[in-house]
């Protein structure tokens, strides 16, 4: 399926991406070159195949019980912004 | 002592003709005097590995050390090592310092393994070139012009120029086998659920195992028995016995079914890459095995099924890539969809930007059941290729990629031409079976790999054929000219 410029812009915001007015049609480009590899799918006689349960594995389970201690100080040192032991984001409402 | 086997060095730790302080100061000396021409490798744990170096050689001499016990490794810079940056090959994450190891990386170091460092690799192990690495391409050591395969790249070059015995990789669509197949060494994909995904960064959770790589099928196997666990840190880790899989490899190959899919020597492989693994066949008839045609007649629909399932699951994955909790953040964000989209668009490269896009897609409202339901679809044809294939055969054999190594920038900005790269190792891992790469032959210099797959929980089967022909061929003891 082509895909149009207007549909990347779209598509790149529910991505969270950007993507520029100088690269859309290479970036269109190239995303309809791999949507045609996969419109392939398409000839596949696939009507009768159920995948509600693609594996006969069953999902394993485990009791209720906390297994980790509290280690938020390790783990927001990897933050690029903490501010009293949040994560600190640009502010959202005016 | 670079070209020991990882099977010859542990027999020398232990008969005490070295120790492992000076194994591991020799193979970081190697690194240093060699890393700059081949980029394999993206940070190196010099005092680390030293240290851990003294404490194997006390465990040693205590005696009842585990096999692994100072000998050194490197490991994917996808699995997350305490207190070691854990890049993932991206900018995204050049300043992440993981808190914690994966448990694949915990595994050998309680079994007293010594961490040389971090190889490089595709970002997010997505190529199939090691070009989308944000710390530069890895060059083959077999043709320095040439790609090394991808995505675990760096871990292939590395074991191929003697820069380590032995690595971990991950395969996603045959990102351990192809640069395997690329750099002469030999790559085992394991089982889906053999190896625990703790603590490996995220691509496709369905599809992505973590494997080793080492010069030989002998080392893979120990290595193997290292990495293999059952996790209860991972939800899909299967509770399977483990075997030993050391104790079969020497057993003989009489009568081994090998079924050859029609499919796999199709229109698109370099000549000289088939002839190269029919003339492995023909050894492993040699040694007693039978082979039988067979079809997998879904496979053409492999590739295009793969390219949603990837990546839809990468775009959920990826999504906690947000500048907020860590990795990179863009510069003076105006406010919250600004920091999302500016430290995304930044942080990532083009090849990832794409797969989120693509998945994205394939999952938006009024596409879901178009393409991923249906690939979901073909991924169980593609299941049911290879069990009706089992009911007849032991293993399945054919080449582990189309061509030997290409030059950088050969499959331009068709990012369809990459993907072709991995028309034969993809359909394993949709289907979750184990399969291998082991060298076979040579094409104008550059090295050639045999596929071996092998039915769900069958390493130990693939590992004792792929140790039957490596005693009877030399492909695997082969080595770039310019170390020779």
């Amino acid at each position: 399926m082509a895909i149009k410029p207007a549909e990347i812009k779209k598509l790149a915001s529910l991505s969270r991406l950007v993507v520029d007015d100088k690269t859309i049609t290479d970036v269109t480009d190239r995303l309809s070159s791999v949507l045609a590899l996969v419109d392939q799918l398409q000839s596949a006689q696939t009507e009768s195949i159920d995948i509600s349960r693609p594996f006969h594995i069953a999902q394993r389970l485990r009791e209720d019980e906390i297994t980790e201690s509290n280690k938020i100080d390790e783990l927001q040192a990897t933050a690029p912004e903490i501010y009293n032991g949040f994560f600190a984001v640009p502010k959202m409402i005016d | 002592m670079h070209n020991f086997t990882l099977a010859e060095l542990i027999n020398g730790l232990r008969s005490n003709k070295f120790s492992s302080v000076e194994l591991t100061q020799h193979f970081l000396n190697r690194i240093k005097e060699l890393n700059g021409d081949y980029n394999a490798i993206i940070t190196t744990t010099a005092s680390q590995a030293l240290e851990s170096a003294i404490s194997a050689d006390q465990r040693l001499a205590n005696g009842n050390a585990p096999e692994m016990c100072g000998i050194p490794i490197l490991h994917k810079d996808i699995f997350c090592t305490n207190g070691v940056r854990t890049s993932c090959g991206s900018k995204m994450l050049d300043n992440f310092i993981p808190p914690y190891n994966a448990t694949v990386v915990e595994n050998f170091e309680n079994d007293g393994a010594v961490m040389l460092g971090k190889t490089n690799m595709d970002e997010f192990a997505m190529g199939s070139s090691n070009e989308t690495s944000f710390y530069g391409p890895v060059h083959n050591p077999w043709a320095l012009d040439c790609v090394p395969g991808g995505s675990s790249g760096g871990s292939a070059a590395a074991i191929s120029a003697r820069l380590a015995p032995g690595a971990t990789a991950t395969d996603t669509g045959g990102s351990i086998r192809q640069p395997a197949a690329l750099c002469g060494i030999s790559g085992l994909k394991p089982t889906y659920g053999r190896v625990s995904r703790w603590g490996m960064i995220a691509f496709a959770s369905s599809l992505d195992q973590a494997g080793p790589m080492a010069r030989t099928a002998e080392d893979c196997a120990i290595l193997l028995n290292a990495m293999a666990s059952f996790d209860e840190k991972d939800s899909t880790s299967v509770n399977e016995p483990i075997p030993n899989y050391r104790s079969k490899l020497d057993n003989p190959i009489n009568g081994l079914k090998i079924g050859i899919p029609r499919e796999y020597f199709s229109e698109g492989l370099h000549s000289g890459t088939e002839q190269a693994v029919r003339n492995s066949l023909v050894e492993l008839q040699n040694l007693g095995a039978k082979l039988i045609d067979i079809k997998l007649p879904s496979s053409h629909l492999s590739v295009p099924a793969y390219y949603v399932i990837a990546p839809a699951e990468a775009s959920a994955n990826l999504s906690r890539f947000d500048g907020v909790k860590y990795g990179y953040r863009c510069k003076e964000p105006k406010d919250l969809e600004d920091l999302y989209r500016r430290s995304r668009s930044e942080g990532f490269g083009e090849e990832v930007q794409r797969r989120i896009m693509i998945g994205t897609y394939c999952l938006s409202a009024g596409y879901y059941d178009a393409y991923y339901g249906k690939a979901q679809q073909v991924r169980k044809l593609i299941q049911q290729d290879f069990s009706d294939a089992f009911k007849s055969v032991d293993l399945i054999m054919g080449p582990t990629c189309p061509s030997p190594a290409f030059k950088f920038g050969a499959k331009g900005n068709d990012p369809v031409a990459m993907y072709l790269e991995d028309i034969y190792t993809i359909a394993t891992n949709l289907a979750g079976l184990p399969g291998m790469s082991i060298p076979c032959g040579q094409v104008d210099g550059k090295p050639v790999g045999l596929q071996i797959i092998g039915n769900y929980f069958n390493e130990e089967r693939i590992l004792n054929v792929a140790h039957q022909f490596q005693q009877s061929t030399d492909w695997h003891n082969h080595m770039p000219s310019e170390l020779a």
